[in-house]
Parts: C-alpha cells; structure tokens; sequence
C-alpha cells in the first residue's frame, strides 16, 4: 500500500545518510522524499539524485521550506549541527530520529523502549555499541537484577569516522549511561577498541554483565536467545560467537554483528546496526502515526488525495 | 654513535607491573615503592591501572582498591621526581585525566595502537590544557613500518606530545626493527620532541633494544624493578641504570639504592604472586607478536577450557589481535576447545560455567 507510506528525508549525506537511503528503499512503511546535503557535488547527494530523490546541498533550511514533503527526519550530520535542527524539526511538528551524539531526546533502543517514546518529538539512538549491547544487558535484567553491565566493542578501524575518533570519550561515556539509563544495569561501563586488521574485522561486542551467584542461568540464557532473535529481525547479521559463558558471579556474552553490505561495507556492522535500529525506530513511528489515522501533515500527500 | 650524557628512566612498576600483579597492589603497596623509588632518583614514577586509569573492569580485571587511593598514596611521597598515569583513550577519559591532575599527576602518558593516533587529540590536548607534560605511546609498534609510525607519532606531536614512545607491546621487535623504528621518529620529529623506547623482555632483548634506542636518539627509557611488567615484564630498571653507569651515562638513580628497592620492597611483594620470565607462555609471546598483557589471560582461559595457552597466543598472533582485546583470548579458547572436540562452538562454552 504505497499510499499509506509516511514520508521522511535524511539530513546528512555521508555515509551513514547513504546506508539510510539504501535501507529505506525497502522499507514498506516509510517513503524517502529528500536527502539533505552540505557539500554541492557530493557523492552522497549524487546518488541520491540518481535515485530519483529530491537532494539539496543547502543543508535543512531549504528541506523546512517543503513541509509537506516529510513526517519524519533522519539526522546523520553531528552533535552540533543536530542541536539546531532539533529546535527547526520541533517547531515545524516533525519527528526527529537522531543518529549524532547530540541526544536532545531519549536514548531509543527499538527492542527495549521503543514503545515509550512513540508519543516523543526527538529520540536519539545511543552509539553503535549501545545499539549491540544494550539489548543484551535487557535481556539479562528483565530476568534477574544487574548491578553492572560492561562492554567491549571492538570495532575495524575503516570503520571509524573521524567524527568517532575525535571525540572518542562520547562514545564510552553515552555507551555506558545506555547501559544503565536504557540496559536496565545499576551501573555501566564501555570500553572501545579499534583494530586495524586487513582485511578488516567484523564488529564484535562482548557484553559482561555481574549477577548473583545462585542466579537462573537458563532464564537468563533464554532471555538472551530470545532478545537475539529480535534483534536479528532488523540487524540479520546480529548473533552470539558462542552461548553465553557463566562465571560465579557474571555472565560473558560475545556477539558479532556483521552488517548487511548495503552501502557500507559488511565488516561496519557497528555502522549497519545503527542505520538499522533507525530506520526500525522510524517504522515504529510510523505505524504509530497511521494507527493513530494521523491527519495532515503527518501523512503522505498521496493518501489524502 | 652519539653517547647522551643523560638519560631519563620512567620507573613503571606500579603500572606495567600491575599486570604481573594481576591489579591485587594494595595502597599501602603502592605507597611503599613509590617512596622507595623516589628515594633512589627515579625522575619519572608511573601508576595506574596496568589498563591504564579507567582500566579497571571485568575486561581486564578489577584493582582491589580505588584508582584515586593508588593516586593519592603515591602523590603524597613522590618528592623529588613527578609523577605519571597512563591514559588509553576508549577505556579511559578526560574525567580520569582531569582526576590524576588535580591529585598531583605531572605528566600523562597517552596510548593508542600504533596505528590510530588520532583517537589521542582530544586527551593530549586536554593533558597539556591543565599543565602537564604528555609523553605518548605508539603500542604493538612492530606491527606497523617504521616509516608510518614516524607519521603516527607526527600526529601525535602536532597534538601536543612533548615525547613520543616506540612501544613494543609485544616484545617482539628484534634489534634492527627497534633501531629502525626509533630512528624514523627521531628523523620526522621536530628536534625539541624526544624520543622514547618501552619495551618488553619476551625474546630477552629488553635491555639490548633499550640501548640500541639510546644510539638512535632515545632519551626516555621505560624501566621496570625486578622487570616487573607484563609478558616476561619490561627492561630492569636495576640492570638498565647499571648499563648506563659503566658507560658514563648519567640516570639521576642511585645505583645500589635501586637495587635495594627491587630486592627488598619489590621482589618480597611479587614473590608470592607472579615473577615474570621468559618462560614458554612469555616467550610464544614474543615469538608470535601479541600484546603481552595476554600472558596471564591465556594460561587462565587454557586451564578453564582444557586447551594450551601457547595454541590460544599463537592464534590471536595470526588474527592480528591489538592491545586491549582480553576477550578474544575467552573466544580463541571457545574455538580451539570446540575444534578438539570436533564438536561446534556450543559444546565447548556451556560446560565451562
């Protein structure tokens, strides 16, 4: 049902607006309308252009002029750039799905939270790692209480933007109040690792979560399993390198997340999952505004027509 | 060569060798060698973590005390030469740097993997903001061509690094990989930018490659009391200064006071526990090219999933692991276990618990 899509643009052409692109052209629920640039001739908005798309290089004041054109914004671009057009998306009644570390909104996991936020403006997805992790250390403490959850995402360093490399501490540090704000762990830590390995490595995740001794280890080996599985329903590439390993006092869950080669090559698994749990996060949206039998702006041209 | 007329010891007992300690340093340890070392001139006292601040966890293990307690003891009887902390961006950041600073932290010693220097900016400018000198690691060294590393460390220097190290990780540079690296920095640095070499005894070339440094412009030497560091632990700092005194090389660090720190303060600590070797789990080490911090991780995981420590060092060789990825060793010894058995991944893990 074409006409029932909810229209959205992508603000930020680089990668990770290029992977987005890619992976709304399958979506069932959601129409992309623009690509929103910087720079004239990029290849980002070159694609985008030759995808039939509608692409400016004048950055999100010219996307404002055209309403009527989307429900919903990716933003791809940073931090900075983010705190402003929160306040232009805000103001003009449309969703913002952030993808920079600004986090003007909550921290959405789309298996975890999702729901608690559909009514919310702007939600914000974390880090790549906390896309990985988080849902692991959910699927600890909705079984058994986590006084500290840590994890290690070591990830190839091709796939580290300079973006990343020049404020490395926000990853660690968002990383680790996902864990806790969102896991559901009293306490959390992030490590980050970039290896530079040719060719290069998959993104792996170990996720190391403290429990009690006398702890139900098959509900908690279960949970896992299932949270898996519904993570692998967007990120196909998400699985445990092995079964979750109990020690004493903690388990040791390792995961790899190979991406699904889209635009981004598959060894950026830590890239795939965010553009994925994203453009989840959008569908989820979007099902709630059509629900909702959404009026108006909020709903594409075509089906009031 | 050029002899130097003086040469700077960092002392990294209370930091690489928090690793051969396996982070069990009391405070009141930690206290007692840093005084001691004080007292025998070493300018440069290095603690932390072996991790580095913020490095205590479950990845690398927990330190049986508070990072800021190791701090504060050490600061409090450092009273001659300055005091160092190790920061590796990713496990820590700027909060730990701006908490070493303000306990009495003179110079922040800043680490990434040879080849992904730009993960530093943000600390060494940091660390150089609040007034301290930033000495920089380029770790795993050997895994990377001399010419790129010098690129690496120009990164670095155009940061802020007052000093940039040739770190052999692995303790496994042989002497012309040592020379060739420290000479290309040497050769691509700005001549007010020193010069540093740490290294690792795991193929017995510790104190050798040390020296081999010092001719190619090296004036930062990392040494450890008893060699305790990870792997078969780091140059002797006792040896080292005795090197450097028959060669008329000055050191500031008394001679026989050293050596009385590393047998009666150090070694009476260490007995217990661990006293590094070049033994068949240090010496694969060096042999294969892996982080030596691996040691201890290895033999642990190969005792719990019935496999040798030297097959697990071997592979994270062949898989090009960095410092820093502990939890590969647990997934090395998954596979291998599960390959013995012939039997997938699953067998092998659930057993274990």
């Amino acid at each position: 049902m074409e006409s029932q899509k909810v229209k959205v643009a992508i603000i930020g052409s680089g990668n990770i607006g290029s992977d987005l692109m890619f992976k709304l052209r399958r979506s069932k629920l959601l129409e992309l309308t623009w690509m929103v640039g910087a720079v004239p001739d990029s290849d980002g908005l070159r694609r985008a252009r030759e995808l039939g798309y509608k692409t400016t290089h004048k950055g999100i004041d010219e996307l404002m002029e055209h309403p009527d054109d989307f429900a919903m914004a990716f933003d791809a671009t940073t931090a900075h750039a983010h705190a402003r057009h929160a306040e232009l998306l805000k103001a003009a009644g449309k969703i913002a799905i952030d993808l920079t570390p600004a986090a003007i909104g909550p921290y959405v996991v789309p298996v975890v939270n999702l729901d608690k936020y559909l009514d919310h403006q702007n939600v914000n997805l974390v880090t790549c790692g906390g896309q990985a992790t988080i849902p692991m250390v959910n699927a600890v403490s909705r079984v058994a209480p986590v006084k500290y959850a840590e994890i290690v995402s070591t990830v190839a360093s091709r796939s580290a933007g300079p973006g990343t490399r020049q404020n490395i501490d926000e990853f660690t540090e968002t990383t680790a109040r996902g864990l806790s704000e969102v896991g559901g762990a009293h306490e959390g830590k992030a490590i980050i690792i970039l290896n530079p390995a040719d060719p290069p490595i998959i993104m792996r995740n170990t996720v190391y979560v403290s429990i009690d001794k006398d702890a139900d280890r098959e509900a908690i080996k279960g949970s896992i399993e299932e949270m898996v599985a519904e993570v692998q329903r967007y990120v196909p590439g998400y699985h445990l390198k092995s079964p979750p390993i109990f020690d004493e006092d903690r388990v040791m869950i390792m995961l790899e997340v190979e991406g699904a080669g889209d635009y981004l090559p598959k060894f950026s698994g830590n890239l795939d999952i965010m553009t994925s749990a994203a453009v989840r996060v959008a569908e989820g949206f979007a099902t709630h505004l059509n629900k909702k039998g959404a009026a108006g702006r909020t709903v594409s041209q075509e089906s009031r027509a | 060569m050029s002899k130097p007329k003086k040469i700077w010891i960092t002392d990294t007992t209370l930091r690489d060798g928090d690793h051969a300690m396996s982070h069990k340093y009391t405070v009141e340890q930690v206290r007692q060698v840093a005084q001691a070392l004080d007292e025998a001139g070493v300018p440069v006292i290095e603690v932390s973590h072996g991790d580095g601040l913020g490095g205590s966890s479950m990845q690398y293990g927990f330190s049986v005390d508070e990072e800021d307690r190791y701090l504060r003891a050490a600061a409090e009887v450092i009273q001659h030469g300055r005091m160092a902390f190790l920061l590796i961006p990713g496990i820590g950041t700027h909060k730990e740097i701006q908490k070493a600073a303000k306990i009495g932290a003179k110079i922040a010693r800043v680490a990434t993997h040879c080849t992904e220097a730009d993960i530093s900016e943000q600390h060494i400018k940091m660390a150089k903001d609040l007034g301290l000198d930033v000495h920089t690691f380029l770790m795993m060294s050997h895994m990377t061509p001399p010419e790129q590393l010098a690129g690496q460390a120009k990164l670095m220097e155009s940061y802020g690094a007052d000093c940039i190290y040739v770190v052999d990780s692995a303790g496994a540079q042989l002497v012309d990989q040592a020379r060739e690296r420290v000479r290309a920095l040497r050769a691509a640095l700005d001549p007010k930018t020193e010069v540093g070499f740490h290294a690792h005894n795991n193929l017995g070339l510790a104190v050798g490659n040390s020296l081999v440094a010092i001719e190619e412009g090296a004036v930062r030497i990392d040494g450890s009391t008893c060699g305790l560091g990870a792997g078969a632990g780091n140059t002797q700092t006792e040896a080292m200064v005795a090197v450097l005194d028959r060669m008329g090389i000055e050191s500031g660090i008394d001679l026989f006071k050293i050596m009385d720190v590393a047998e009666n303060v150090v070694y009476p600590i260490i007995r217990q526990r661990h006293v590094p070797r070049i033994d068949r789990g240090s010496l694969t080490i060096g042999y294969a090219g892996v982080y030596s911090t691996f040691l201890l991780f290895a033999e642990r995981a190969a005792a719990k999933f019935g496999v040798s420590s030297r097959d697990i060092l071997i592979e994270l060789g062949k898989r090009k692991m960095v410092g820093g990825q502990e939890d590969m060793i647990i997934d090395v010894a998954v596979e291998l276990a599960a390959s013995k058995k012939g039997s997938p991944a699953q067998t092998a893990a659930t057993p274990a618990a």
